[in-house]
């Protein structure tokens, strides 16, 4: 006899249920997989044939520790970790916990970096809609649209990376500004870019929106009311393709959303195809507030001048006694945040990303809490899954958008 | 500048609140921990808040009462939000279940409970989330020291 099989691995978790509802009902689970492939995720299902009768949905394989982590390090070291929630949009997890961080410390930043942020935040959403919409297409097996959109998203990451450094993990927000100015001919690119969005997204709206197989797969597929997906606490485009027009930057204006012209994209009955949908005019509506953003962008400093957060210009550290302290004092104890609490959310491309920060005055977070929406998301996925075929689970769970990293934390 | 619903909000809620406030868009409320889930449904029936954001906790070891819980709420109507606080002791660090009210309780309450040893009477399915069957002590706490370790397969040699 072979010993391995002896020795049974521990069971991580312990299930809902270990039978169905009926004695002819079978149990499966189902993952995890890789996080690359859509959602480190494992479902466990009760199927009665090949209709999904119940849903349990275990999270936490991608957890990290990271609010945990968070209490160990300076305010300003935690940005790098923050880039990791979702990282398909890190730009706006860093500006959201920035942002946190400025509340606390009555901070009010520049208004280049106000539009800077504003911009970054958008062009950050299209990368992340346009992931996801890639993903779900293919996991249906529309590889045209695929390699088209993750074509458009490459083409913003490697402009993202001309700017930042890197193609996903930034680092590129600071607490009072940002880590450095637009490069030369950056906005250019910009421009080119999203001229071969609109080209290219139009003709995914060509390949999919009246496709027969695309609509019998995700019309009236995971259907949700808009009083269950706020029961559940549903934010972003899932509650928007239900019907209700809340988004946060309409509804509670932050950085320079107030000054924007833009309209915010609603379904009609909160199925898979809504969730595309919704996603793709939201991506449209990022564009159009890009170009008016790059027409407002204004000249001027990109961080604040306040020596409690930003650190001084390398050269004056290195020739001056008071910069080189102001510098190791940021970096060896960080920046002291006066104590008091704050909640500061942004419409991430998938709904609120809340950041609640406790501080009690010092260098470093007493407690940071991270609201993701994925987290949330996966608490009401069972809803949308449950009374649909097996091989609904796949489009539909595509279209969450479950993000691990946000969502385990 | 905060929206007038705010002050209308403080006027009423403040008599059962032992402490009150609003910060910019924000109504801050300190609640003793049995009154939580009244104050839940009246911000949800009386002032539309609708939509239940998030919980956790804040662990002030070496204060009494130790844990502070820690809602949100966001009323789609009114484009506001509400933080109740309560405080509970570490001998019973018990707090009604917000499950009756609001469905996305059900998840968030288990991060809280797995995480800060918060007990959410009323919620019967409080089974670890984002750890794993088996784990010992609540690692948000302040005295879980942050290198242990509790691998649940034995690291390779």
């Amino acid at each position: 006899m072979d010993q391995r099989v002896e020795t049974r691995l521990p069971n991580p978790i312990r299930p809902a249920f270990e039978r169905g509802r009926r004695d002819d009902e079978v149990v499966v689970s189902i993952g995890p997989s890789h996080p690359a492939t859509h959602g480190t995720i494992q479902l466990i299902v009760a199927l009665d044939g090949e209709k999904v009768s119940r849903v349990d949905v275990h999270c936490g394989y991608l957890h990290r520790g990271f609010e945990k982590e968070c209490e160990d390090h300076t305010w300003h070291n935690l940005i790098p970790y923050i880039d990791r929630l979702n990282y398909c949009s890190g730009l706006v997890n860093d500006f959201a916990y920035c942002e946190t961080v400025e509340t606390l410390m009555a901070i009010e930043i520049t208004p280049r970096c106000r539009y800077l942020r504003t911009l970054l935040s958008e062009y950050s959403r299209i990368a992340d809609h346009l992931t996801c919409v890639a993903a779900s297409l293919m996991e249906l097996g529309a590889m045209t649209a695929f390699l088209y959109l993750v074509m458009l998203r490459d083409y913003v990451y490697e402009h993202l990376a001309d700017l930042t450094g890197a193609r996903l993990t930034y680092t590129y927000g600071r607490i009072g500004g940002l880590a450095r100015d637009l490069p030369e001919g950056w906005l250019d690119r910009l421009d080119w870019i999203l001229g071969q969005y609109d080209t290219f997204v139009g003709r995914i709206h060509g390949l999919l929106d009246r496709n027969r197989i695309f609509i019998d797969r995700m019309r009236d597929v995971g259907v949700l009311t808009t009083a269950e997906a706020i029961d559940y606490g549903f934010t972003g485009p899932m509650l928007r393709s239900t019907g209700a027009a809340l988004d946060l930057r309409k509804d509670t204006p932050y950085l320079a959303y107030a000054e924007l012209d833009f309209e915010v994209p609603v379904g009609i009955k909160g199925d898979n195809y809504d969730r595309y949908y919704v996603r793709m005019r939201e991506m449209d509506e990022s564009v159009h507030m890009i170009r008016q953003l790059v027409d407002l962008l204004p000249e001027g400093p990109i961080s604040v001048d306040d020596r409690r957060c930003t650190l001084p210009d390398k050269r004056l550290v290195y020739t001056e006694i008071e910069s080189l302290i102001n510098h190791f004092k940021l970096i060896m104890e960080g920046p002291l945040v006066p104590a008091g609490e704050a909640y500061v959310a942004h419409e991430a491309p998938n709904g609120e990303l809340g950041f609640y920060a406790v501080s009690t005055g010092g260098g470093s977070p007493y407690k940071l809490h991270v609201r993701s929406p994925s987290f949330v998301h996966m608490g009401g996925t069972h809803r949308l899954l449950e009374g649909y075929q097996l091989a609904d689970i796949v489009p539909t769970f595509g279209s969450v958008n479950m993000i691990g990293g946000e969502c385990d934390r | 500048m905060h929206p007038a619903i705010l002050d209308l909000m403080l006027e009423k809620l403040a008599p059962s609140c032992s402490e009150a406030s609003i910060s910019p868009r924000m109504l801050v409320l300190s609640v003793p921990a049995t009154a939580v889930l009244d104050t839940a449904r009246r911000l949800k029936t009386d002032f539309a808040c609708d939509l239940f954001l998030d919980v956790t906790a804040v662990d002030w070891l070496g204060h009494t009462p130790r844990f502070e819980v820690v809602y949100h709420f966001y009323s789609t109507e009114h484009k506001i939000r509400v933080r109740v606080k309560t405080r509970v002791p570490e001998s019973e660090p018990v707090v009604d279940s917000l499950l009756p009210l609001y469905g996305a309780a059900a998840f968030m309450e288990r991060e809280c409970h797995e995480m800060y040893g918060i007990v959410f009477r009323g919620n019967a399915d409080l089974r670890p989330l984002l750890l794993y069957e088996g784990f010992e002590g609540h690692p948000l706490r302040k005295d879980y020291p942050k290198t242990r370790e509790q691998p649940l397969v034995s690291y390779r040699k």
